[in-house]
């Protein structure tokens, strides 16, 4: 997964950079079923890998070419990168130092072969006002997508 | 040794299940045999039926009736030269043929060619299956992007953009026929391929004709859209483009070429295997309900082997037809063992220790078998969608009677529930 992440940033070519992105993806989905999350990872295989990526290279590879590989790479910001990234850094390490006690001391025995049956139930039971609410943003993005591309409303 | 192979030929788990590694690579290594002959044929069988459909005979030069013919297709797919566009991306053109391949030949670690003759089970298998059918998408993406001339480009944008707008409606029908599983005691469905077939064993009927007609509506859906997915005829707008103007693989020629052909066929079987567990029953013989008792479970045992005694024999009609001139002796001979062997194979498939094994793999690749003549069926007789004609009927057509299908199901399902079992 960390070969895939540095990959995506350090391509030049746009399309080998998306490909990275789905090694990465994939990479993800298989730490969902280290978790004991297997929906999860199938659910990210489809929709992640399968879905969201083919119309990232949609849009990747219908943009011009040429335009893409006249523009200069630069990398002017590098010190607010390295700023950045310490900060993050010892934000992680003081976690890890400080919080010892909310990171479980073994492996908790979690189950695996309920875990669709369970997050059905949670979904559409406790968490179902989130549930319709994530559709209605769906739907607002849908309407949103139609009137960009349609030519007379 | 003996006693190794014979204490796993009684086990009631798959090998994954059991974690037993051997015995995994062993199943791995048939199904792919398997699978590489299945291909092989059908290369042959669609020629040969599609012939036959436009009255004329096909290959019959190659070996007697044209049976040699996959395999100097394939010699000559070997001996061609490697072409690579000068100034394609080497790495993407390298790679996509190879997640195509991998793509279409994964799926197969959850078909449940029997309740226990499957790699592995996971309680996630229709899942599993429909995820990585998707990663072909990918495959064919990149290799229009590589070819870097823009028809196979403009190509495989179309043959991708096809392949997810049906993957909607597959879902869709996928998701009422996984509803019908949990119509049981407990109100629990599975996911997992074995648990689907085992839950139309456990309800006594295939879930086609559950819910009359709404099994039916589901499966329709479902065998359109699987046409579409693996775009096949009526929807092989992408690959007659070759014809028309260049499809995604024009500039893929030889061992390439041959990969993708490979996929082609291999993810036919697949999504047919889709079709054949959540709605055909799985690897249940037919009428397991209607006709069921000792009787009739000893009547249908005996189908795999007269299935095979009957091919032999049309192989020695054949024989008996071939044309009695000197030059002709060889293939005459050839297609005589032929129907000998297929003799022995159904011969073996009387013996009943043989048989209770082998029975389960025998029908489940019966019905893959059936929608296999149904696509080339469907090759010979439609002609081809136009895009837009396509698109329009994946996403204004098949979707909202996925919608309805789905509902219906679901508030039968409820209404059978709360009236049999308040």
């Amino acid at each position: 997964m960390l070969i895939g992440g540095i990959l995506v940033i350090t391509r030049k070519n746009p399309v080998h950079s998306a490909l990275a992105l789905i090694v990465t993806l994939l990479a993800q989905a298989s730490i969902y079923l280290m978790l004991y999350a297997p929906f999860v990872a199938g659910v990210q295989i489809i929709l992640y890998a399968g879905g969201i990526m083919v119309l990232f290279l949609f849009v990747i590879m219908l943009v011009s070419i040429d335009r893409v590989q006249k523009e200069r790479q630069f990398n002017s910001q590098w010190v607010v990168g390295i700023i950045a990234a310490t900060a993050l850094g010892g934000l992680f390490m003081a976690v890890y130092t400080k919080g010892k006690d909310i990171f479980p001391e073994h492996a908790l025995p979690m189950v695996e072969n309920d875990n669709t049956q369970r997050i059905a139930t949670m979904l559409y039971g406790q968490y179902m006002f989130a549930f319709e609410i994530a559709s209605l943003l769906l739907l607002v993005a849908i309407i949103g997508a139609v009137v960009m591309a349609k030519k007379k409303i | 040794m003996l006693e190794y192979v014979k204490s796993y030929l009684t086990s009631s788990q798959t090998p994954g299940a059991a974690g037993n590694m051997f015995w995994v690579l062993v199943y791995i290594l048939l199904i792919f045999t398997g699978l590489a002959i299945a291909v092989m044929l059908m290369t042959w069988l669609e020629r040969k039926v599609l012939a036959h459909m436009q009255v004329r005979l096909g290959p019959m030069r190659v070996g007697p009736h044209g049976l040699l013919q996959p395999i100097a297709d394939s010699l000559k797919l070997l001996l061609k030269e490697d072409i690579m566009p000068a100034e394609a991306d080497s790495f993407i053109f390298w790679i996509a043929p190879f997640i195509v391949v991998l793509a279409a030949f994964t799926v197969f670690v959850v078909v449940p060619f029997g309740p226990t003759h499957a790699i592995t089970d996971m309680n996630i298998g229709i899942l599993f299956m429909l995820g990585v059918s998707s990663l072909s998408v990918l495959g064919i993406v990149m290799a229009g992007w590589a070819s870097n001339s823009h028809y196979p480009l403009i190509g495989a944008l179309r043959s991708s953009a096809q392949m997810v707008s049906y993957e909607v409606a597959m879902g869709l029908a996928v998701v009422s026929a996984v509803l019908m599983t949990s119509l049981n005691a407990t109100g629990t469905g599975t996911l997992s391929m074995i648990g689907i077939v085992q839950a139309q064993q456990a309800q006594g009927e295939w879930f086609i004709f559950k819910f009359f007609p709404l099994g039916l509506i589901a499966f329709f859906i479902f065998a359109v859209a699987m046409v579409a997915e693996t775009n096949r005829a009526p929807f092989d707008l992408a690959e007659a483009e070759s014809e028309l103007t260049a499809g995604f693989h024009t500039e893929y020629s030889g061992f390439r070429w041959s990969l993708f052909f490979l996929s082609e066929y291999t993810a036919m079987i697949a999504v047919s295997s889709i079709a054949v567990t959540l709605w055909l029953g799985g690897w249940l013989r037919p009428f397991p309900n209607l006709l069921n008792g000792a009787i009739w479970d000893k009547a249908f045992s005996f189908l795999p082997g007269i299935a095979f005694l009957f091919l032999a024999a049309m192989c020695f009609y054949n024989t008996v037809r071939m044309p009695k001139h000197p030059l002709f002796r060889v293939q005459t001979i050839g297609l005589a063992v032929f129907g000998v062997f297929l003799g022995l194979v159904g011969l073996v498939l009387f013996v009943p220790a043989v048989s209770i094994r082998v029975q389960d793999i025998f029908w489940f690749a019966a019905k893959v078998a059936g929608f296999m003549y149904l696509y080339i069926w469907y090759r010979g007789t439609f002609p081809r969608y136009r895009f837009d004609q396509l698109m329009q009927m994946g996403w204004k057509v098949l979707l909202p009677m996925g919608l309805g299908v789905l509902i219906l199901t679901a508030s039968v399902a409820l209404l059978q529930q709360k009236l049999w079992h308040p």
